[in-house]
């Protein structure tokens, strides 16, 4: 290998370095393919790199664009630390919908400071850190969730245990051996028969297999709900972890996709990973555009094997009538059963009086009063509850 | 993994893959082609995501017709299992040949010879594997997002060794790895272990230039002036909210379905009764139908 194709090699390692930092996926294994792929493009034309890069270190299209500007920034100009900087500068300025656009680079800019410990002076630095602060366009809040208690760690065990009635388990294409099944195994047989010595015996049979139905959460987060989301989010973490397809949202002005950040295995650091992410904490609610985000960008993603959704909200909406109409009767459509918890119903002189909730109710298959969940193992009960009386709740408020 | 030995037929370098698609009538920008040429020098499956309709499983047939190689396809659905998708014993004649040997006296050593070759019927997965006369197939494995989670971690072995293991018969591996092309809906989310094992490409929607050079090789008989108003309508109603946007397949239905009712120029009224055949979702229809699609109509007219 001559010295120039080593120094290409010894870049291409930095850089795949750099995006694994930056949150890719980027094992040794993908390195070496990296540098393969490029022998076999060559170099000569800038876009055969490009593309040939792209194809082996990035699996999802979500990550094009972080890739798209680490190339454009590490290939340019190997001095990165400074040319991260002259591009960061002017953002500063933008507007904030601008500025939004180039949040990766954030990350990067983390990244790549980590792999270069180039001594910066203090100017530098403040620059930095006013980045940080760059895109809070609306009122947006953090929030701290409290750790785990080991009394809620003794709650979270109790309800993986139990079963949740109010979602069945559906039945799949797959067969397992069953001794009263109603199909011949034969392949098992077969084995049987063999072992039998050739003598025909009776033959083995199997049923189909059952799994747990997939499940979709989405959960309110705006101010009038605060005090239910941290319950809501163990609860979610706690199915993410029992069975793998779980998909949880949260929204409040805007709808945020947090199913691979609660899949931690520490629930602990699950929740921190959340609040970090979720920008619009106990602040307003906008649950026709939410509800429309999904169903546009999520809903045949993750509700097309026949999913259930729960929906945590309190159904205080200001948006037009209409569309909110609209947006749950698509979502109704596209699920096999959509559950509704709502923390209102805990008053019982509750009457579905407000617009938001009128409309909503003839969209849900089940109306369930959240009246406390501020535990989870109150959360957990609820799910079990008896199909049918919730059932009659939902015809009842339908004719108030 | 050892790179696939370079056979006489697969195409020398990037530009060569772009000329090859284009002869098979597949238009296909610098950066899929480059992402084939590295499949097929590599020896990696392809993993193809992207809405409907814009052409990933048609990269697979195109691949199998210009290299004259076989196609096999797999066509997933869930519940798709190792019987329907690899192998399969077949039972039958098992059991007849446990008859034959009773009746010749020699049932001793049958267990040894039940499980041969000659009792196991090919599917799809383990035929790509086999032997073929015009070189390795191309295997496409087409809306593995339909399939569940046990298949995709089945095709694991098969995708990085290009092997099956067969409990009773051992590992059968191939002399050649097939091209393989695996294409996703994104209906659900392919796991990462899968990914892992592929070169991504994302097949996005084409630019107008391009889409009208698919169009015209696809759909020969409109006009050119429609042609370009159509190409430009319908990348109009893409950047249009819609529940689903329509593909390039929808943009070539159109274009047919305009050159059998002798469209010379689009209007309002044919826009009105030729709607059905670019989106399929009665929401989108009402929501562009009338007023709306007139609209738009002017623009790309006034645009022109």
């Amino acid at each position: 290998m001559s010295a120039d194709s080593g120094r290409l090699a010894a870049n291409i390692l930095m850089f795949c370095r750099t995006l694994r930092n930056a949150g890719l996926a980027v094992g040794p294994g993908r390195v070496i393919e990296a540098m393969a792929a490029v022998r076999r493009a060559g170099i000569e034309r800038r876009d055969d790199f490009y593309w040939a890069l792209r194809a082996v270190l990035v699996n999802d299209p979500a990550q094009f664009r972080l890739f798209d500007q680490a190339f454009h920034i590490y290939f340019r100009n190997p001095r990165l630390l400074e040319r991260m900087m002259s591009l960061l500068l002017p953002t500063l300025e933008q507007d904030a919908a601008k500025s939004e656009k180039e949040a990766p680079v954030r990350r990067l800019l983390e990244a790549m400071a980590a792999n270069n410990d180039i001594g910066e002076d203090e100017s530098a630095r403040i620059e930095i850190d006013q980045s940080a602060s760059w895109s809070r366009r609306e009122v947006l809040r953090h929030r701290d969730f409290e750790d785990m208690s080991l009394e809620e760690q003794g709650q979270a065990i109790r309800l993986m245990r139990s079963e949740m009635l109010a979602i069945a388990d559906v039945a799949t294409r797959r067969f397992r051996p069953h001794p009263f099944g109603h199909r011949y195994d034969l392949r098992r047989s077969m084995r049987l028969i063999l072992r039998n010595n050739g003598q025909p015996i009776e033959l083995a049979r199997k049923s189909r297999r059952r799994r747990p139905s997939p499940l979709t959460l989405i959960c309110d987060i705006s101010g009038s709900m605060s005090r239910y989301s941290r319950a809501f989010l163990f609860f979610a973490h706690l199915m993410s972890m029992r069975h793998h397809e779980v998909h949880t949202f949260v929204f409040g002005t805007r709808l945020t996709n947090i199913t691979r950040r609660i899949a931690n295995r520490d629930v602990d650091k699950a929740l921190t990973a959340v609040s970090q992410e979720v920008k619009d904490w106990d602040g307003g609610t906008r649950i026709a555009e939410c509800l429309e985000r999904f169903n546009v960008d999520w809903s045949r993603r993750v509700l097309a094997q026949n999913a259930v959704v729960i929906l945590l909200s309190d159904g205080l909406e200001r948006d037009s009538k209409a569309d909110l109409d609209f947006q749950m009767q698509r979502l109704h459509r596209s699920c096999r059963s959509l559950i509704w918890l709502n923390p209102m119903l805990r008053y019982p002189e509750f009457a579905p009086r407000a617009m938001g909730i009128r409309t909503m109710l003839p969209h849900v298959d089940l109306f369930l009063p959240a009246h406390n969940i501020d535990s989870l193992s109150q959360l957990g009960r609820l799910l079990q509850q008896d199909r049918q009386r919730a059932q009659r709740q939902v015809e009842k408020y339908r004719a108030a | 993994m050892a790179e696939r030995s370079d056979r006489k037929d697969l195409p020398g370098d990037v530009s060569a893959t772009q000329a090859l698609l284009t002869a098979g009538d597949y238009i296909a920008g610098r950066d899929l082609a480059t992402v084939v040429y590295l499949a097929l020098h590599m020896g990696r499956p392809i993993l193809l995501e992207g809405e409907a309709g814009v052409g990933k499983t048609e990269i697979a047939k195109v691949l199998a017709a210009t290299l004259g190689r076989d196609l096999i396809r797999l066509q997933c659905f869930e519940g798709l299992d190792l019987s329907s998708a690899a192998y399969e014993w077949n039972y039958p004649r098992q059991m007849v040949a446990i008859r034959i040997a009773e009746a010749e006296g020699s049932g001793g050593d049958i267990g040894k010879n039940l499980y041969g070759r000659e009792f196991l019927t090919e599917r799809p997965l383990l035929s790509a594997l086999e032997e073929h006369a015009n070189g390795p197939p191309v295997l496409l494995i087409d809306e593995i997002d339909r399939a569940d989670e046990p298949f995709e971690a089945f095709l694991l072995e098969i995708l990085s060794d290009f092997q099956i293991s067969i409990p009773e018969l051992g590992t059968i591996k191939s002399k050649e790895p097939p091209v393989v092309v695996i294409t996703s809906n994104r209906t659900r989310e392919v796991h990462d272990a899968l990914r892992r094992r592929c070169l991504y490409h994302w097949v996005d929607y084409p630019t107008q230039e391009t889409e009208s050079r698919i169009v015209a090789l696809k759909a020969p008989d409109i006009a050119e002036d429609l042609r370009n108003q159509l190409v430009a309508f319908i990348h109009k109603l893409r950047d249009q909210d819609l529940f689903k946007r329509p593909g390039v397949a929808e943009a070539i239905d159109w274009a047919n379905a305009l050159a059998q009712l002798d469209v010379v120029t689009l209007t309002p009224d044919v826009l009105n009764d030729t709607l059905g055949s670019l989106l399929k979702y009665q929401d989108d229809i009402a929501k562009l139908q009338g007023s709306e699609a007139a609209r738009l109509l002017a623009e790309i007219q006034a645009a022109a």
